[in-house]
């Protein structure tokens, strides 16, 4: 199990959606699979065609930047984080 | 008693100011769709749906709907995509709804519909073949942000008919439902080279009378124009009014020969020019243009409206709208003669229109 952090805009758009949960996943893009699955949609709020993480989507696991086919280790912290943008 | 809604895009989300018939009196609510910056929102008489086109930063594009006038939401973006070929769906904005189907304009350039109210899309076009598609996607060849279909105009009648404006070239109509179009910009000026004279043209707003659906007008980049063609040629009207710049135009519902639009400053501010906030009138078809600004701020305000900023609504004296890209809303209950201002602070607004429901 992978431990599994989102930012704060997610929840809103997906009712009962944690901010933080435990995903059964090898890679990054195995663990959005498992969110895809309970809520439909979601992938493609974090994902675009390619697939490729969306340019102000990063994630990083246990502190490292990751990309989608970043291997997930048990218990390894991984974190979706919203750019720090806008305004 | 008849509700008038006012569906205000802005770049904070959505918001929907309500009055009742007179239209004197009106209440803000929202912000609606979380926050998400807003390109268009309208409603679809047919279904009582509100629907939002958005596109985040961070969570990509998508359209959000309300099924209970504004009250919850819902986000979709199952099919918005231009899947395969690798250009990437940027920004989904101008919407509308006719014959059972919902239609987004998106950028990168291609028209979608609905047939579930919103929950799943599908791509009718990307008017491919048309002249100059072949380097329409091409990074190279973009103006500043990213070129799209910013509004699609469906034939009141035909549903198989509809005119799609792509930026910086022109509206083309299809006639067999995105299987093939035709552009249709004869007579339209251009104030800067042209490879092929069939394209080429900066359309900012297509509207059409809905008492003569061979009536058009359109604001462009370069002028003022009126077709009484269905858009086969076009007479430049912009004699008369204060700049041929501008954004927004409305089309009034009981008269053929009146339009509305609101003349920016053409440089690099596109505000009213002179700080004298007015909306131009005219009711000759455009022979001749009478400004409506009683009530409106006559100086000190630069103030600038959108594409899909202006809207006017069918009751019997009809109730014209704008919102700005400082968060002013202003309202005449009397076709344009006086305003008021009836919301002051919402973030930078996109698009307004208008739904009396009962």
């Amino acid at each position: 199990m992978a431990d599994l952090h989102l930012p704060p805009t997610l929840p809103r758009i997906f009712p009962d959606l944690p901010r933080r949960l435990d995903v059964d996943a090898a890679t990054v893009d195995e663990a959005i699979d498992r969110l895809e699955e309970r809520w439909p949609g979601l992938r493609d709020r974090l994902c675009e065609p390619g697939p490729v993480l969306r340019r102000h989507i990063n994630v990083f696991v246990e502190g490292e930047r990751a990309s989608l086919d970043t291997a997930l280790e048990q218990g390894s912290r991984v974190d979706v984080v919203a750019a720090i943008s806008g305004g | 008693m008849s509700r008038t809604m006012l569906l205000v895009g802005t770049r904070k989300g959505c918001f929907i100011l309500e009055s009742d018939g007179d239209r004197r009196d009106w209440s803000v609510r929202g912000p609606y769709c979380e926050g998400w910056p807003i390109y268009h929102a309208i409603h679809d008489v047919d279904t009582g749906t509100i629907y939002a086109a958005a596109a985040s930063e961070w969570h990509g594009a998508g359209v959000w709907r309300s099924n209970d006038l504004g009250e919850s939401w819902e986000l979709s973006s199952e099919g918005l995509t231009h899947d395969g070929d690798g250009v990437k769906l940027s920004k989904v904005s101008g919407l509308t709804a006719a014959h059972g189907r919902l239609l987004a304009g998106a950028e990168a350039v291609g028209v979608f519909e609905s047939r579930d109210q919103g929950v799943t899309w599908s791509l009718l076009s990307t008017l491919e073949g048309q002249p100059g598609s072949d380097t329409w996607n091409d990074p190279a060849a973009q103006p500043p942000g990213h070129l799209g279909v910013p509004a699609i105009l469906p034939h009141p009648s035909e549903p198989s008919r509809m005119w799609a404006i792509v930026q910086g070239r022109g509206i083309f109509e299809t006639t067999d439902d995105g299987r093939s179009w035709t552009p249709r910009n004869r007579g339209l000026r251009a104030d800067w080279p042209l490879e092929d004279p069939e394209v080429g043209y900066c359309v900012h707003k297509l509207v059409m009378s809905p008492l003569d659906n061979d009536r058009m007008y359109q604001q462009n980049h370069v002028g003022m124009h009126r077709s009484d063609d269905a858009g086969h040629s076009w007479v430049e009207i912009t004699d008369g009014l204060p700049t041929e710049f501008g954004f927004a135009a409305a089309a009034h519902p009981h008269d053929r020969e009146s339009f509305y639009v609101i003349p920016l400053d053409p440089g690099h501010g596109r505000c009213m020019p002179d700080g004298h906030a007015a909306v131009w009138r005219t009711e000759d078809a455009g022979s001749s243009w009478r400004r409506l600004d009683a009530g409106l701020p006559h100086q000190d305000a630069y103030l600038g409206v959108l594409r899909e900023g202006m809207a006017i609504d069918a009751l019997d004296v009809p109730g014209l709208y704008f919102g700005t890209s400082t968060g002013q809303v202003f309202a005449s209950a009397d076709e344009g003669e006086s305003w008021n201002e009836i919301a002051s602070y919402l973030p930078a607004i996109s698009s307004v229109e208008v739904a009396v429901v009962d």
